[in-house]
């Protein structure tokens, strides 16, 4: 078994990966203290001619223990979760500066609109990518998430990123790429027959590819609209 | 009420019966007959859902080639043996349904509710003995509606067993249009049947419990059921109601869960899931009653910490009313909300918990007697700690971002489900079974059936949280499409193969049981020497089960007890030196 | 079981005064009277002696507006037939002004057959990412030929309003057939996998109908003599129709001509990508 996450290349992916870390330990150790002392008491405690069991019916301190101990655990964990998550899906806390697209999720496509060299979404140097995201490193990028149709998920298993795609709802979504590469954009909620082929590409250019590369995609498309 | 009157009622039930075949098999108000009655159908689905699994992990293991023996399915499922992604979608809804509204949910509730509770209370029938035959012949339609929703135009529900709008709403969507509608229709019509037995289970516990069976003289089955049962009363009417309002937006064009119309697909997932989440309770629950009653049956020692066993119970049945919002971490639900949701879902963990350690503190220093029904009880134990621990993984609301939706998710219902809930079945069929057919299921095949079952179970599911972990989606048709998963191809190979195996073993467990009905070795009144009510009946107990009604001098787990010479002591034995019950044993209302 | 949408419709419509549902229970009742009647036809009731032809063209005035280019850069394999770059196929004129792609068929005029059997399977290909053809006739109950070429997975989501719905996929090099139960012009056939991907099929319940093709030209058979009212159909302007006349053995012309300025009979709106942010308004939502 490989209990370890796939590479991660967002900022906020590390924290995620650290809480996966800290309960996988968590639960390691519990996983095999319980399992351990299961089998010990079959092994230890099965049957032999002549013995009798005995006859306790239970003990009110090693309940409140038991009780209380989990408990603690789990509010320790919780209350660690609750910091990341927060950062990670609180829209008021999505860095400044952030690149604006806006990807239109529809059966079995994702639709990315692009700001164009002004910055600005809603603009006539706007243009879309059909199933490519393409993104500058050390950047952050603000994605407004919509659906046309049935419900998605936008999911970038290697950016830590998960976001349904509702209809009649535009959902802020934020990553910051460390490293340039390509990396993989999937659909995580089924959405209809087509669902397995719901994907697309993450392009992490460095910030001078990055810009290039729109402004003579957003070239091209102004004068194909002309 | 007066238990009073029970005695005589009692007493009179106990004569021949004398009612012809369809009034005493078929058309029966006899909770016994209703109890086998489900336990048949429900196996027969449960069956039926594994068989969609394994198609399912055919394709995934070997996408696009043609299933072994597909050539007999319809061009519109599979044309020319090879499976088409809506057929796939329709596997996967109809596997979830099956399994989880027509094998497990009766399972659990159908039979053993109806089963066990009149005979570990003491009474001779359930309350209501004709909405309990509703019950079951409302559930039958609505499985045959399910069923047939397979051979109509468009096929079966194709828009997983969690149905989320709008897929399951337009059928532009899905490309299903009667399919789903069936799938409502028979969801609701089940739903009916489900709430005709809760009234009854409740009721029955409440009024018919034998003189001396105090609350905390129930067996913990019955306190399982009887909390599983407030569970279904309550919960079953929200997702009747979410039903009807999906099928109007279906057949006559409203729009509660359609934005264009004015209505919110979220509105769906928090309707669903105020039921589902309870619903994962009711499945849960009641397989951890029996596993406590085998546990302490093969321990030869009494429970530990009963009382701490029904708190936890009624614990996770309140704490399951407000989890709801887990299932939508991702949902576009205001974070903050998921905050909230996480610190419930995490606290939910400790009554699992609690009720882990009481059952290892109760084998602690016990007899333990490796039966059959022992150890799918120990297996059950064992599954649940690896199906909870991962609950945690998703409770915690970063951690969720990356494996919500993924294989982990599979992995984690299976280990809850199959791993709890199915072994728990399989333990109470083989403990039960004398009971209900006066034979005992063959021991030889039982051990292989259960170590097969053990090792193919593992191996299947257990390297699922791996797929999940290398960010396998769920309900995905092929998942060589998706660069990042190609590597992991293999594995979802060796799934398949120990999927297939797994499958292979259940025939086993159908040959034990065809067999034993009939062939079995004859079962003496009480052979697990269990200090239950049912116990002290003859196997199968008569129709009205007690010819006097049985009165209770203690709590059902005096196992080991110095008391008795014996390593049992019965419910209903009088103790030394005390031949009548004293009135104030006599359950107050 | 398969009629259970349209009782239940009609059932609630009566219950809740809900009009919704009347078309579509017009739908079954049809499709057994309409299949009868191509069944029970007899090539004999049209005197082959007898018959004539309408051929003509469509020719378009104005500047047609250029294909959106489709980017295929996600379908290797699609992008590689068309080494030039693929553009969408709303409006197609070839140098001499002949636009393609409209579907010509005789709307009123003709006695109601009977009229000879369909023959063939007419093949709707799905090829490197496109239909082919964009436009196609059809006649009621005749079998449709679906064929993907591409061996990659397309959705066939065809979105009629008088004939059932179907939207069904082929993951796999592979074919498979369809039927429409009654005449509807024109049907809108959508891949969701690649939303560029839109043909349309006319379903007419006589055999007299054609596509127009790339130099504009059309030509439709073995016409009974009679006047007639052909229309013709194009997906972004609109539908014209003509009164011709034809006689024994005898070629009636029929000119039709397009112009820029018709856009606004659009069946899809101007100046913007077809697929990219809007079903066409209600189709998908389909109300029932």
């Amino acid at each position: 078994m490989n209990w370890s996450l796939p590479e991660n290349v967002s900022t906020f992916g590390a924290q995620v990966d650290s809480i996966y870390y800290l309960i996988l330990g968590i639960t390691a150790v519990i996983f095999f203290a319980v399992e351990a002392l299961l089998v010990y008491f079959i092994i230890r405690y099965r049957h032999r001619e002549g013995r009798k069991a005995a006859h306790i019916h239970g003990n009110t301190r090693a309940e409140v223990i038991w009780t209380l101990i989990p408990f603690l655990i789990v509010l320790f964990l919780a209350f660690r979760s609750r910091a990341v998550w927060m950062e990670v899906k609180d829209p008021a806390r999505v860095p400044p500066g952030a690149l604006e697209l806006r990807v239109a999720a529809k059966q079995f496509e994702w639709n990315v609109t692009y700001p164009g060299p002004d910055e600005r979404l809603g603009t006539a140097d706007d243009f879309v990518r059909r199933g490519q995201l393409r993104i500058p490193v050390n950047r952050p990028v603000r994605v407004t998430l919509a659906s046309e149709d049935v419900i998605h998920s936008f999911f970038l298993p290697e950016f830590r990123v998960k976001q349904d795609a509702v209809p009649g709802m535009e959902i802020p979504v934020w990553f910051q790429a460390t490293r340039t590469g390509e990396f993989t954009l999937g659909c995580a909620e089924l959405c209809g027959l087509g669902h397995y082929r719901m994907r697309g590409t993450v392009t992490v250019y460095t910030a001078e590819e990055f810009d290039a590369w729109q402004r003579e995609q957003s070239r091209a498309g102004l004068a194909a609209a002309n | 009420m007066s238990t009073m009157a029970i005695p005589q009622a009692g007493a009179h039930a106990v004569h021949r019966d004398e009612r012809p075949f369809i009034r005493k098999y078929i058309f029966s108000t006899d909770h016994k007959i209703i109890g086998i009655q489900f336990l048949l159908m429900s196996l027969l689905f449960l069956l039926v859902g594994g068989l969609l699994a394994l198609t399912m992990r055919w394709q995934l293991a070997w996408p696009g080639r043609p299933i072994p023996g597909g050539a007999i399915l319809p061009d519109t499922m599979a044309p020319d043996g090879i499976m088409l992604p809506e057929f796939y979608n329709s596997l996967v809804t109809m596997h979830g349904t099956f399994m989880i509204f027509f094998a497990i949910m009766p399972l659990l509730v159908g039979v053993f509710a109806n089963y066990l509770i009149p005979l570990q209370i003491g009474a001779p029938d359930m309350a209501f003995p004709r909405l309990n035959m509703m019950s079951f012949w409302t559930a039958v339609p609505a499985g045959i509606l399910m069923i047939a929703s397979f051979f109509v135009e468009g096929g079966a529900a194709a828009a997983g067993w969690t149905s989320y709008a709008p897929l399951s709403a337009v059928p532009e969507y899905s490309g299903v249009s009667t399919g789903q509608e069936l799938w409502c229709l028979s969801l609701i019509i089940l739903g009916f049947s489900s709430l005709m037995g809760a009234v009854n289970y409740i009721t029955t516990v409440v009024n018919m419990r034998a003189p001396g069976m105090t609350w905390f003289r129930l067996p913990l089955p019955v306190w399982a059921l009887f909390i599983t049962a407030i569970l279904v009363l309550l919960a079953i009417p929200i997702l009747t109601g979410a039903l009807i309002l999906l099928f109007f937006d279906q057949v006559l064009g409203t729009g509660f869960y359609l934005p264009e119309r004015g209505g919110q697909p979220l509105l769906w997932q928090h309707l669903f899931w105020f039921f589902g989440h309870p619903e994962v309770y009711i499945l849960i629950l009641p397989a951890m009653g029996m596993a406590s009653e085998i546990i302490a049956n093969g321990a030869r020692k009494p429970v530990f910490g009963y009382h701490a066993m029904v708190i936890a119970i009624c614990a996770i049945a309140f704490l399951g009313w407000i989890v709801w919002g887990h299932h939508m971490f991702q949902s576009g639900m205001n974070p903050m909300l998921g905050s909230t949701f996480m610190v419930t879902t995490m606290i939910i963990a400790v009554p699992s918990a609690i009720k882990t350690f009481n059952w290892l503190a109760t084998l602690w220093r016990g007899d333990i007697h490796l039966t059959v029904p022992m150890l799918h009880a120990l297996a059950f134990v064992a599954m649940f700690v690896i199906g909870g621990l991962s609950g945690v993984f998703m409770a915690s609301t970063p951690v969720d971002i990356y494996i919500h939706d993924t294989y982990f998710i599979v992995a984690h219902i299976h280990y809850v489900l199959f791993g709890g809930s199915l072994f728990s079945i399989f333990g109470a069929i083989t403990y039960w079974f004398p009971k209900m057919f006066g034979r005992m299921m063959h021991v030889g095949l039982g051990k292989v059936h259960f170590f097969l079952t053990f090792i193919f179970y593992n191996l299947t599911f257990f390297p699922m949280h791996q797929l999940g972990l290398g960010g396998m989606m769920r309900r995905l048709y092929d998942p060589t499409q998706y660069a990042h998963l190609q590597p992991l191809q293999e594995l979802n190979q060796f799934v398949t193969i120990n999927a297939l195996l797994l499958g292979a073993a259940q025939l086993l467990f159908v040959a034990n049981f065809v067999w034993s009905m009939f062939r079995g070795k004859r079962a003496e009144m009480n052979p697990w020497r269990a200090n239950s009510l049912e116990w002290s009946v003859p196997s199968p107990p008569p129709h009205g089960n007690f010819a006097v009604t049985p009165i209770v001098y203690r709590g059902p787990y005096e196992y080991s007890s110095p008391e008795s010479d014996e390593d049992y002591l019965p419910q209903d034995r009088p103790p030394a030196g005390r031949p009548a019950p004293a009135p104030d044993l006599v359950p107050a209302h | 079981m398969l009629e259970l949408r349209d009782s239940v419709v009609v059932l609630s419509a009566g219950l809740l005064l809900v009009g919704c549902g009347a078309g579509d229970s017009a739908g079954g009742g049809g499709e057994a009277a309409a299949a009868g009647e191509e069944t029970a036809a007899a090539a004999a009731a049209v005197d082959p002696t007898t018959v004539g032809t309408i051929s003509g063209r469509i020719a378009f005035e104005g500047t047609p507006p250029a294909g959106t280019p489709i980017d295929m850069s996600e379908e290797p394999t699609c992008a590689a037939k068309h080494p030039g770059g693929a553009r969408t196929e709303e409006v197609v004129v070839d140098g001499s002004g002949g636009l393609k792609n409209v579907f010509v068929y005789i709307k009123e005029g003709l006695s109601g057959g009977p009229y000879p059997p369909p023959a063939g399977s007419p093949v709707l290909d799905q090829n490197g990412c496109l239909y082919e053809p964009h436009v196609l006739g059809l006649r009621v109950g005749q079998s449709l030929t679906i064929r993907n070429s591409d061996g990659l997975l397309h959705n066939i989501n065809a979105k009629p309003t008088a004939n059932r719905t179907f939207n069904i996929s082929q993951p796999t090099k592979m074919e498979t057939t369809r039927s429409f139960a009654v005449p509807e012009v024109m049907i809108p056939v959508e891949c969701d996998v690649h939303g560029w991907m839109r043909a349309y099929i006319g379903v007419v319940d006589h055999p007299y109908f054609a596509v127009s093709a790339a130099d504009g030209t059309f030509q439709i058979a073995n016409v009974p003599p009679g006047t007639y009212t052909i229309e013709t159909w194009h997906e972004r302007y609109g539908t014209q129709t003509v009164q011709v006349t034809v006689a024994a053995q005898q070629t009636a012309d029929v000119q039709v001509t397009y112009r820029e300025q018709m856009a606004q009979n659009a069946v899809v709106p101007l100046g913007q990508p077809i697929h990219l942010h809007d079903h066409p308004a209600g189709a998908a939502a389909g109300g029932r």
